[in-house]
C-alpha cells in the first residue's frame, strides 16, 4: 500500500509537471491502460493507441492499477510508447496475490499494436488495430503445479473501435470489439495451456460506453476466456467502469469487477483502480 | 449469462450504427442561442483559436471579419436556422492550407471552449461536432 501511495504521488507529480506532451488528438482518445499495459479499458486491449499522438508526434504513458476481489489482489504497472498514433509499444508487469495461501504470481506483458486502418471518430472507416501480447511468467511453481503446459506465451488480437459523436440521448458513445486468440489460463497468470485444451482458441472481448461530458465516462466491458485447466473452472470477466479524463496528462478509472471462479474460489468480485499519465 | 452479455454488446453496438444525428429541424439552432448567439460563438472559437500557438499561424493572412461571417452563416446553416452558407466549399478554401489532423483537432477543442464558456448544453455540443466532422476529409491534409 504504501508503495502504491508512492507510485501514485511520483505519478501525480509527473502528470503536473507540464513535459512537453503529445496532444494532437482529442480528449479520452487514448483511452486508460488495461491490465495488460495496452491502451483500452481495464479488461480489455481496445483499438485505441496509448498517448495523445497526432501526425509525427510521439509520446506514452505510464500507469499503475489495482484489482481488489474476494481472495485475490492484482497489481499492475505499465508503460507504453505511442508513435503518430500508428504504433503502440507496451510493457506491463503483474503481481497476483493469493491472499489465502500467503503467496504470489508474476507476469510480464510485452505488447505491440499497430493502427492497420480507419480512424475512432473522422471517415467511414471504424478504427482497426491488429496487435500482439507476448507474455511470461516470472514465477511458475504453482501454474506449473496445476496442469499449465508452458510459462510463457504469446496472444495475437484484431480491435475495432469507433466513437458516435452523438449517439443515443445525444451523448459521445464509444464501442469496441475485441476478437483474441490466446490460450492463457486467468489473463496468463495461470500458465499457458492446460489438460483440457492446449491450443489457442478465438476469444471475443468487447467495450461500450457513454460520454456524460467529455471528460466523464461510464460503462461496461466483458471478456471471454478460455478454460483450459481441468483442476478449477474459468469463466467471463467483466466490469462496470467510470473514467474521468480531467486533462490529456491524466486519467482515472474505478470499476466493479467480476472475474467469477477463479482457482476454485467462487464469484470473485471487487473493485478496479487505474491511475495512468500521458505525455 | 455471458452469452446474455455478448448478446447486449451486440445489440447495443447495432443500435448504434444508424446515422449520426439526424435533426433537420431547428432545435440545434434555437439551442446554440439562435444567429446571435452562434455570432457569439464564432467569434469566441477564433479568439481562442488566435490564443492558440498551434494553429493560429493559420489565421494569419486572411480577412476574420469575412471568416466569422461566413463560418457563423455554415454554423447557422448546419444547426437548421434560417441562414444560406454563402462561401467556398471546404475543399476550396482549405487547399494549400495544409491543415494536419492535430491542425483540425485544435480547432474542435477550440470550439469545445467556446462552446462551455458560452454555456451550450453537451447535448448540442455534441449534435453540432456530429454535423461538423464528416468535412474532416475535405479540410485536412490539403
Amino acid at each position: 500500500m504504501k508503495k502504491l501511495i508512492i507510485h501514485s504521488v511520483a505519478l501525480a507529480l509527473l502528470a503536473t509537471s507540464g513535459v512537453a506532451a503529445a496532444e494532437g488528438r482529442l480528449l479520452a482518445t487514448g483511452g486508460a491502460t488495461n491490465v495488460e499495459g495496452a491502451a483500452g479499458g481495464g479488461l480489455v486491449p481496445w483499438a485505441v493507441i496509448s498517448a495523445y499522438t497526432e501526425d509525427d508526434e510521439v509520446g506514452g504513458t505510464v500507469s499503475i492499477s489495482r484489482a481488489q476481489v474476494d481472495d485475490y489482489r492484482l497489481d499492475v504497472t505499465a508503460a507504453s510508447f505511442s508513435y503518430r498514433n500508428r504504433l503502440e509499444v507496451s510493457v506491463a508487469s503483474q503481481i497476483f496475490n493469493l491472499e489465502n495461501l500467503g503467496t504470489e504470481l508474476r507476469q510480464q506483458v510485452f505488447g505491440l499494436k499497430y493502427r492497420v486502418a480507419g480512424d475512432l471518430i473522422y471517415g467511414q472507416l471504424p478504427q482497426i488495430s491488429a496487435g500482439v501480447q507476448y507474455k511470461r511468467n516470472t514465477r511458475y511453481d504453482l501454474p506449473d503445479a496445476v496442469g499449465s503446459q508452458r510459462d510463457s506465451d504469446w496472444d495475437a488480437y484484431i480491435a475495432a473501435s469507433r466513437v458516435w459523436l452523438a449517439g443515443p440521448f445525444d451523448r459521445t458513445w464509444l464501442a469496441n470489439v475485441t476478437l483474441r486468440a490466446t490460450r492463457a489460463n486467468q489473463f496468463g497468470l495461470l500458465g499457458f495451456g492446460g489438460d483440457l485444451n492446449d491450443s489457442r482458441k478465438l476469444q471475443v472481448e468487447a467495450a461500450t460506453g457513454m460520454f456524460i461530458n467529455r471528460a466523464l465516462a461510464v460503462g461496461v466491458e466483458y471478456r471471454q476466456k478460455p478454460d483450459n485447466l481441468g483442476f478449477a473452472e474459468e469463466e467471463d470477466a467483466m466490469s462496470a467502469f467510470v473514467a474521468w479524463f480531467p486533462s490529456k496528462n491524466v486519467a482515472l478509472v474505478g470499476a466493479f469487477l467480476d472475474l467469477g471462479s477463479i482457482a476454485g474460489a467462487r464469484n470473485q468480485t471487487g473493485y478496479y483502480l487505474s491511475l495512468q499519465a500521458s505525455f | 449469462m455471458n452469452r446474455l452479455l455478448m448478446n447486449s454488446f451486440l445489440l447495443a453496438a447495432l443500435l448504434m450504427l444508424p446515422g449520426q444525428a439526424n435533426a433537420r429541424s431547428d432545435s440545434l439552432y434555437q439551442d446554440l442561442g439562435g444567429t446571435a448567439g452562434i455570432e457569439q460563438l464564432v467569434e469566441d472559437l477564433l479568439f481562442n483559436v488566435a490564443d492558440d500557438r498551434r494553429i493560429r499561424h493559420h489565421f494569419m493572412d486572411i480577412d476574420i471579419g469575412r471568416l466569422h461571417e461566413k463560418l457563423s452563416e455554415q454554423i447557422c446553416e448546419l444547426a437548421g436556422g434560417p441562414c444560406v452558407y454563402t462561401g467556398d466549399d471546404m475543399v476550396k478554401s482549405h487547399t494549400g492550407m495544409g491543415v494536419t489532423r492535430a491542425d483540425f483537432n485544435a480547432l474542435v477543442e477550440a470550439l469545445q471552449v467556446a462552446m462551455d464558456d458560452n454555456g451550450v448544453s453537451v447535448s448540442a455540443q455534441n449534435r453540432l461536432l456530429a454535423l461538423l466532422a464528416p468535412m474532416h476529409h475535405e479540410i485536412v491534409g490539403l
